[in-house]
């Protein structure tokens, strides 16, 4: 499976605070209001500018802070195809797999604001196309490959009953 | 080769010998969302092929993070939760109970537990000596049905504490001199375990602070050892049946090891936007401060009412300033009430809040405005965390809060202390 798309740059430490802000929780049970404000506080005109397929690409920590699921589930409602970082916060990283949503450990200091990406997932290759360079990223651990390829948690125990380590 | 706390937690409960790195199923022994997180939890648990909870007695909803509700949608979402308790016979802790992880060191964690909860701060009943982490609402919801999890074993780092806290100087400052020295991300994935000959003399009201932030640093979980501190408090709380001994191995691996004289601590103070951006209290006295609130899961106990009152006594809070005060529980507020808290806190101006979480995430009961700045006890203080992108929060103590909410600026608790 080939992803394509733009690159949308973002720094170190982005927050759930600042992908879908807590005083939001308003609108938590009706979530295609939810998403139009995706990653305001960090870029208010994100969510009118990103296309389906397009990438968000943070430095250190991505995710930092809250539980919330709605972090991943609103980057994946707007047609996000994957988050690349050079690291992740712990709990982001798990619900963004929970949600089928790839999350990719790399080198993303060799990506820039709008460059045009292609990324190979089961080849492990991040193509820039805008630079011509080739960026490897981590591979995601086994049982949480499991659970992406079936399109999240949820469709993964419906499908297996249980965990299968 | 000895175990740690958590390599010995996750052997028991999931019958392997868990070491660091490996991938385990565990049971849980309590599992719990709150009203920001719940109504997701319950959407992904009815979209499961289980429809029934495995372990209704273990499973609990807290609405605390809105309560009372500010708002039609949440007034809703309460109800919809209200309406999942009644339906499966879950525990529900409705407004006015408290912040969940209160509510959980106080009613339902013990040493030795796997607990899992749609929350981050969940990390707080490591103080009883439980392994306990946040999840999302996906892993929650599978918890709920299944009664179980996987986990990754965490590598541990030991805090080695040791000295005598000076006067003024809290376990809040611990933690944040902790944390500005890991960074926000220093302990991703990690474990921090606590140790030291400090140790035996925090109290659990100190240890759930510390625990509760464990997560600011990015860590799994922070765990205290159970103990005969652990001991009273669970006697304390009607649960003595619950406790056990539980120590790490003396040949258990670390990862990594700090060493923490909490004799050399002073009152510090994380500034706007990030939780590692730690400077000490005396060095701020510029910063202007318009709200003050004292509470949530980090420090709304009943040691820090307690603190903040004796600061207050027979003085008023600087005009204009808002002071606002909200107990983590009906417990605390209660325990307040009688010790004599409470009077002196309103005395001086102060506002009370309900039980709860209060001002703390930007929902309800103490938004700010436009450039206006709080000094929070709280345990975050990301951009936009109190419902204004365009204002400033500062993490501090009680007894810095208190000090600051009758100076109007940043202070040091010493210098009003005198």
């Amino acid at each position: 499976m080939k992803l394509s798309g733009r690159a949308f740059k973002f720094g170190d430490g982005i927050s759930t605070d600042h992908i879908i802000p807590g005083r939001y929780a308003g609108l938590r049970s009706n979530l295609d209001e939810l998403a139009k404000h995706v990653m305001e506080d960090a870029s208010p005109d994100f969510a009118s500018k990103v296309q389906p397929g397009d990438f968000i690409v943070g430095g250190a920590n991505f995710g930092l802070g809250s539980s919330r699921e709605h972090a991943p589930l609103v980057i994946k409602m707007a047609g996000v195809s994957a988050v690349l970082a050079r690291s992740f916060a712990r709990i982001f990283y798990r619900n963004a797999i929970n949600q089928g949503l790839p999350v990719l450990i790399c080198d993303t200091d060799r990506i820039s604001e709008g460059d045009d990406l292609e990324i190979d997932l089961p080849g492990g290759i991040i193509e820039n196309l805008t630079t011509h360079d080739k960026i490897a990223f981590s591979p995601i651990p086994g049982v949480m490959l499991d659970i992406l390829n079936e399109g999240g948690l949820i469709p993964y125990i419906n499908k297996y009953g249980d965990f299968r380590l | 080769m000895g175990k740690t706390l958590s390599e010995k937690i996750l052997s028991a409960r999931s019958g392997k010998d868990a070491r660091a790195g490996d991938i385990v199923i565990s049971p849980v022994d309590l599992v719990f969302v709150q009203d920001t997180t719940g109504p997701l939890t319950v959407r992904q648990f009815r979209a499961g092929a289980r429809q029934n909870l495995a372990a209704p007695g273990k499973t609990a909803l807290f609405i605390d993070h809105a309560a009372p509700s500010p708002h039609r949608q949440l007034s809703n979402d309460h109800i919809f939760l209200r309406e999942f308790a009644a339906q499966t016979g879950c525990l529900l802790y409705d407004a006015g109970s408290g912040v969940c992880h209160q509510l959980v060191g106080e009613k339902l964690a013990g040493p030795g537990d796997v607990i899992v909860g749609a929350d981050s701060h969940t990390v707080t009943a490591g103080a009883l000596g439980a392994f306990a982490t946040g999840m999302g609402s996906s892993d929650i919801a599978v918890a709920m049905s299944l009664g179980r999890t996987w986990l990754r074993v965490p590598e541990s780092f030991k805090i080695n504490v040791s000295g005598a806290f000076q006067k003024y100087v809290e376990a809040k400052d611990l933690v944040l001199h902790l944390i500005g020295a890991l960074g926000a991300d220093g302990a991703t994935y990690k474990a921090l375990e606590f140790s030291g000959e400090t140790i035996p003399r925090m109290t659990m009201s100190q240890r759930l602070t510390v625990a509760n932030m464990a997560i600011e640093a990015g860590a799994k979980v922070g765990i205290f050892p159970s103990d005969s501190v652990t001991r009273e408090f669970l006697k304390k709380q009607r649960r003595g049946e619950r406790w056990f001994p539980l120590q790490p191995d003396p040949d258990a691996l670390y990862e990594r090891t700090l060493d923490i004289d909490v004799s050399l601590l002073e009152p510090l103070v994380a500034r706007p936007h990030t939780v590692d951006n730690v400077a000490p209290a005396r060095e701020l006295k510029d910063v202007k401060i318009q709200q003050v609130f004292i509470g949530t899961c980090t420090n709304g106990r009943l040691e820090d009412l307690a603190e903040a009152a004796r600061i207050l006594e027979k003085k008023k809070v600087h005009p204009g300033l808002r002071l606002l005060v909200a107990p983590a529980s009906r417990q605390v507020l209660h325990d307040a009430m009688d010790g004599g808290y409470i009077r002196p806190i309103l005395d001086a101006g102060g506002i009370l809040l309900p039980p709860g979480c209060a001002a703390c995430l930007g929902l309800h009961q103490g938004v700010l405005g436009d450039g206006e700045a709080c000094l929070s006890t709280a345990n975050r203080n990301f951009k936009g965390r109190m419902g204004n992108p365009e204002s400033f929060i500062y993490l501090g103590s009680p007894a810095t809060a208190a000090a600051t909410a009758l100076t109007g600026h940043i202070t040091d608790p010493r210098e009003v202390g005198k």
